[in-house]
């Protein structure tokens, strides 16, 4: 989603106004805490379309467990603390750049850790769970408080213009932006933006979803991360060495490529405005290396429909309700197949989308 | 003056669960704890009006389904965000095998 720069927001909305939807966000953050007798009205009519499952079978799906959670997050920072000690020791090689890029592809699968660990759903012990949000938070430079009401927007108003967040994929697509958005380049100037304004008590964006009384947590958050990126970078400078750069912070930039190509594929070139998350997001199959870094969520329809359910229960609620979501993609590239072609022909016609192929006896909540 | 009104059998309810009741035009969330107790609060988060009753219950919390906000079901007590209002309680008491809920005339 883009940034708070007015004059670039100016210029969406004048071309949305002539072309498709203007995206920037409407509406303030009253409505996180109060509602009234008309919006729960309009909230009832336009409910979420939620397939058939067994009560019972699906609260034992959202049971937590700290086990899993403690074996995955436990190899998640072995495997950090290793690449990263042989990216330190081989630093002036080549095999210094190799070690790198590893390192950062795994430290990197905190964008993903974060957003589970946001949803509470990993670890049953809360304050495991309150650790390693903000761990993740951190090194992904995404600000845990800030994020959590966010993303709880995206999850109310999933693709829902005006009111999600979190459109990624918007009309007409902007693939120059999305290209360089590749090494979070543009998130990377936007955040320290962010930060910035934010520490000084303006809260951009997050003026329609961070509820008043949080609005203080979130400046004093913002400030907090911007004294530490600012000891990173005296930690560079007396060492005279980019390592303390690169291995905390910089990773969001090297190890961003495979995650921008996997979250995308989330909701992109999907319908807008639909209460039925089969027409808006995609599940996908992934390889077991993959759903590790990714923390299982190719099961995007999955998740969206029951959040609640940890993410290493995802597979068994897809076989759940799998005959009543449209056929899961076969892979990243089978994803990318119905993606390039959409989003190059929403350039002439944003209001193209793929329409997936729902069961014939389940009825879209359209 | 409190109403005891017969709202469902304890059975119905699973050890450290809940389930949604309907009385006049309201709807209340009753829960039974991991120690056997029965509780009440209003049906509905605080935060953006989601029904409880396909929330978690974790020993005296109960978690939204939609966005994880998190009270304590016995004092309707603000556990985490996003939640920010304290939810409503109510007086519950259980006779024989039946689950009473107390609401004021």
């Amino acid at each position: 989603m883009v940034g708070n720069d007015s004059s670039y927001e100016n210029w969406r909305a004048a071309v949305a106004s002539e072309t498709w939807k203007n995206y920037q966000l409407v509406g303030s953050a009253k409505g996180s805490t109060e509602i009234t007798d008309a919006q729960m009205e309009q909230r009832v009519e336009k409910s979420w379309f939620t397939p058939k499952v067994d009560r019972k079978a699906l609260k034992a799906l959202m049971k937590r467990s700290d086990r899993p959670a403690m074996m995955n997050y436990g190899l998640w920072l072995a495997l950090i603390a290793a690449t990263g000690v042989a990216t330190v020791v081989t630093w002036g090689s080549g095999w210094g750049i190799v070690w790198l890029v590893l390192y950062s592809v795994i430290h990197q699968s905190a964008t993903a850790r974060q957003h589970e660990l946001a949803h509470g759903t990993p670890f049953r012990t809360r304050w495991m769970n309150e650790v390693f949000f903000h761990l993740s938070s951190f090194i992904t430079l995404s600000e845990g408080h800030y994020y959590r009401w966010r993303h709880s927007r995206h999850h109310t108003h999933t693709i829902i213009v005006g009111r999600d967040p979190e459109i990624q994929s918007v009309r007409p697509p902007e693939i120059v932006s999305l290209l360089i958005n590749l090494f979070n380049l543009k998130t990377v100037v936007t955040t320290i933006r962010e930060f910035i304004a934010r520490a000084g008590g303006d809260l951009g964006p997050g003026e329609h979803f961070v509820p008043e009384g949080e609005r203080q947590t979130v400046i004093r958050a913002a400030q907090v991360y911007l004294a530490l990126v600012v000891l990173i970078l005296l930690a560079s400078v007396a060492l005279a060495s980019p390592l303390p750069l690169l291995l905390t912070i910089g990773p969001r930039v090297v190890g961003a490529p495979l995650y921008a190509i996997l979250h995308f594929t989330q909701h992109a070139g999907l319908d807008e405005d639909v209460y039925d998350h089969r027409l808006n997001s995609r599940t996908i199959y992934m390889n077991p290396v993959l759903r590790f870094l990714y923390g299982n969520m190719n099961y995007h329809i999955e998740h969206h429909m029951f959040p609640m359910v940890p993410y290493y229960r995802l597979p068994e609620l897809h076989e759940m309700i799998k005959d009543q979501c449209p056929p899961p993609k076969k892979g990243l590239l089978d994803a990318y197949r119905d993606i390039a072609p959409t989003l190059i022909r929403q350039l002439k016609d944003p209001s193209y989308h793929i329409r997936p192929v729902l069961p014939e006896d389940r009825v879209a909540a359209e | 003056m409190t109403q005891w009104i017969d709202v469902c059998a304890a059975d119905d309810i699973d050890i450290e669960d809940l389930i949604e009741v309907e009385h006049g035009e309201e709807s209340y969330a009753i829960y039974r704890s991991p120690d056997d107790e029965f509780f009440a609060t209003a049906a509905h988060c605080t935060h953006e009006q989601v029904s409880l009753a396909d929330g978690l219950v974790l020993d005296y919390i109960i978690e939204c389904p939609m966005h994880n906000g998190r009270f304590d079901y016995r004092t309707g007590e603000v556990k985490g965000a996003p939640a920010c209002v304290a939810l409503k309680t109510y007086p519950v008491r259980r006779e024989g095998d039946r689950v009473l809920l107390g609401l004021a005339d």
